[in-house]
């Protein structure tokens, strides 16, 4: 198995506040990696200091062997990296499709001139741009929205929008913050599902989520954290049985 | 079947090259004419800073200077220097859209509040410039510029020229020239906005947090869509001093700009058609308030805090929408 994220050392302090203290961990390809944590533990601030929206304090974020340290979001997706967002990043002046189609921004070579003038090879790319991501609309469930406006789409359907914009981007890494929140029993469900067959496909997701069951029920590994520090590594399974975490998480 | 029409993505080119060319069989009078094509004109200048303003939603409140900039360019290398005025309008296009991108690519890491006072500078810095180069631009008192022409014919508003065997004066020949001016300047935006790089404006407009993710480099596509409205404003400011035959910096001036931004924000954003509406409305108002000349501008002022207070989105994108609804509702189909 390659190291797909590794994190050394990793700090970030807000004025006086240590968010992120220490934490050292590191991601294989192909896996679900789940962070956990109280409320304010500092998952959010986690995915953004490795999506490049906050830059660390001190230590060190390596992608594929790569350090990203500092680097901008967009420099971070030509790399592979894409993300969803617990409050959600949706275009609501454009259509559903024109979101997901927005997602394949780094896979069509449009220039200036080609756009002006609507030449052949622009229209044969945003041809199968637009039939990709059709399909990768259809793939999350969202079929039935396709020339709806995004402004008029409901919650669940626009988590599973942001999704299929994240997928379009051909990620090699995908991470999901708090793709439950807000949804019901049954959209949980075909989100697990969801997540599930993304992974299948080999794609490393990493995930904040807080409904355990959706997290223990498909990650690979987990990390605890509490207070910006690692409290626990492993297993699903090892996770449950961890007397800190049940101490100061579960609740005992 | 109406509705489809609506929704097309050109149709509204084919409307609007229907009105310009209908309207000057309506008009008799040279001053309508003059008018008219200043109208072609500034609608042409509007339609480039949409891109900007309406569609990638940043504020440029210095565009008039690269407007001026364009014309005292074709001006000065033109009449001064007796350049050809295809040739100066194309140089100074390119010499605009270079400084357009040395100066936005810094300013354009600004937001909201601190982007519209660097613009403002931008704005103000072009016309000082205009106005204390008098041995170049001939200062307040403005410069005389010579009449356009390509390859040895000259279109004056004076002349009178032969076209598909009927004889047409001057200012009807001008008329007609700046409406293809006008066409052609609507095809390009919208080929532009249904680009990958107009789904890139867009969507910096609509969330730039999820640009960014996807990987559009938002700095580059800021400067980009700056550049190009800075490109359009150079054109139309060069064709509009060959157009008058004599400019003076006020063009340049902050007054103008706030007109240009007006413009774009009362006849509604991110509508082409609905920019080029509020360039004539704009333009048309001032004649018709004449008569109360010294309360103008106090109605001026009235009616557009009255428009964005009713209709925020803008005259035309408001109409359009009731519109579609009045059609929806009767076809039974969705609104």
């Amino acid at each position: 198995m390659t190291v797909m994220i590794d994190i050394k050392g990793l700090d970030k302090e807000f004025g006086g506040v240590h968010a992120i203290e220490g934490l050292e961990f590191s991601v294989e390809q192909g896996q679900v990696y789940s962070v956990i944590g109280p409320n304010g533990a500092g998952k959010t601030t986690l995915f953004n200091l490795i999506t490049g929206f906050y830059i660390p304090t001190r230590g060190d974020i390596t992608l594929n062997g790569e350090s990203v340290v500092g680097m901008d979001p967009n420099r971070l997706a030509e790399r592979g990296m894409c993300r969803t967002f617990q409050q959600m990043q949706v275009c609501m002046n454009m259509t559903a499709l024109e979101n997901v189609m927005l997602g394949r921004h780094l896979q069509i070579r449009a220039n200036l001139l080609t756009s002006m003038f609507r030449l052949p090879s622009l229209l044969r790319e945003e041809k199968a741009c637009r039939e990709r991501s059709e399909e990768l609309m259809k793939f999350v469930g969202c079929g039935d929205y396709l020339d709806t406006e995004a402004s008029a789409m409901s919650y669940g359907a626009l988590k599973r929008l942001e999704i299929a914009r994240a997928l379009a981007a051909d990620p090699k890494i995908l991470l999901l913050d708090e793709p439950a929140a807000g949804l019901n029993g049954t959209e949980t469900a075909e989100l697990e599902e969801l997540i599930r067959k993304i992974a299948q496909q080999g794609v490393t997701v990493m995930l904040v989520e807080h409904d355990m069951k959706l997290v223990m029920g498909i990650s690979d590994r987990l990390l605890v954290i509490n207070y910006g520090r690692k409290l626990a590594e492993g297993t699903p399974e090892e996770i449950r049985n961890n007397p800190d975490v049940i101490a100061a998480y579960l609740g005992g | 079947m109406l509705q489809r029409f609506i929704d097309w993505r050109m149709n509204y080119v084919l409307v609007l090259a229907i009105i310009v060319f209908v309207v000057p069989l309506l008009m008799d009078n040279p001053f309508y004419f003059d008018l008219a094509t200043q109208i072609l004109i500034i609608a042409a200048t509007v339609v480039g800073l949409n891109l900007l303003v309406g569609y990638a939603g940043q504020i440029s409140l210095g565009h008039a200077g690269f407007y001026g900039m364009g014309a005292y360019f074709s001006a000065i290398a033109t009449t001064t220097y007796n350049w050809p005025p295809l040739l100066a309008i194309v140089v100074a296009a390119a010499v605009v859209g270079l400084i357009a991108y040395v100066v936005g690519r810094p300013i354009l890491r600004l937001k909201g509040h601190y982007l519209s006072m660097a613009t403002l500078a931008v704005g103000f810095i072009i016309a000082i410039i205009l106005n204390n180069e008098s041995e170049l631009t001939g200062g307040p008192d403005g410069m005389s510029v010579v009449p356009l022409s390509l390859f040895g014919w000259e279109l004056s508003t004076f002349g009178l020229y032969s076209m598909f065997g009927f004889e047409i004066p001057g200012h009807i020949a001008w008329y007609l020239v700046a409406g293809v001016l006008l066409l052609v300047a609507v095809v390009v935006a919208q080929n532009i906005i249904d680009s990958p790089i107009g789904r890139a404006l867009r969507s910096i407009h609509g969330s730039e947090i999820a640009a960014r993710t996807v990987g559009v480099d938002t700095t580059h596509y800021k400067s980009l869509v700056f550049v190009v409205s800075a490109i359009y404003a150079s054109v139309m400011g060069s064709v509009f001093a060959h157009f008058t035959g004599f400019i003076t910096p006020a063009i340049a001036g902050f007054d103008y700009s706030i007109v240009l931004i007006t413009m774009v924000v009362l006849g509604g954003m991110a509508s082409p058609m609905g920019v080029i509406l509020g360039a004539v409305v704009l333009k048309l108002m001032p004649q018709f308030l004449a008569g109360f000349q010294e309360y103008e501008t106090a109605i001026f002022g009235f009616i557009l805090m009255a428009t964005m207070i009713f209709m925020p989105k803008g005259f035309y994108p408001t109409a359009m929408n009731a519109l579609r609804r009045k059609l929806g509702r009767y076809s039974g189909g969705e609104a």
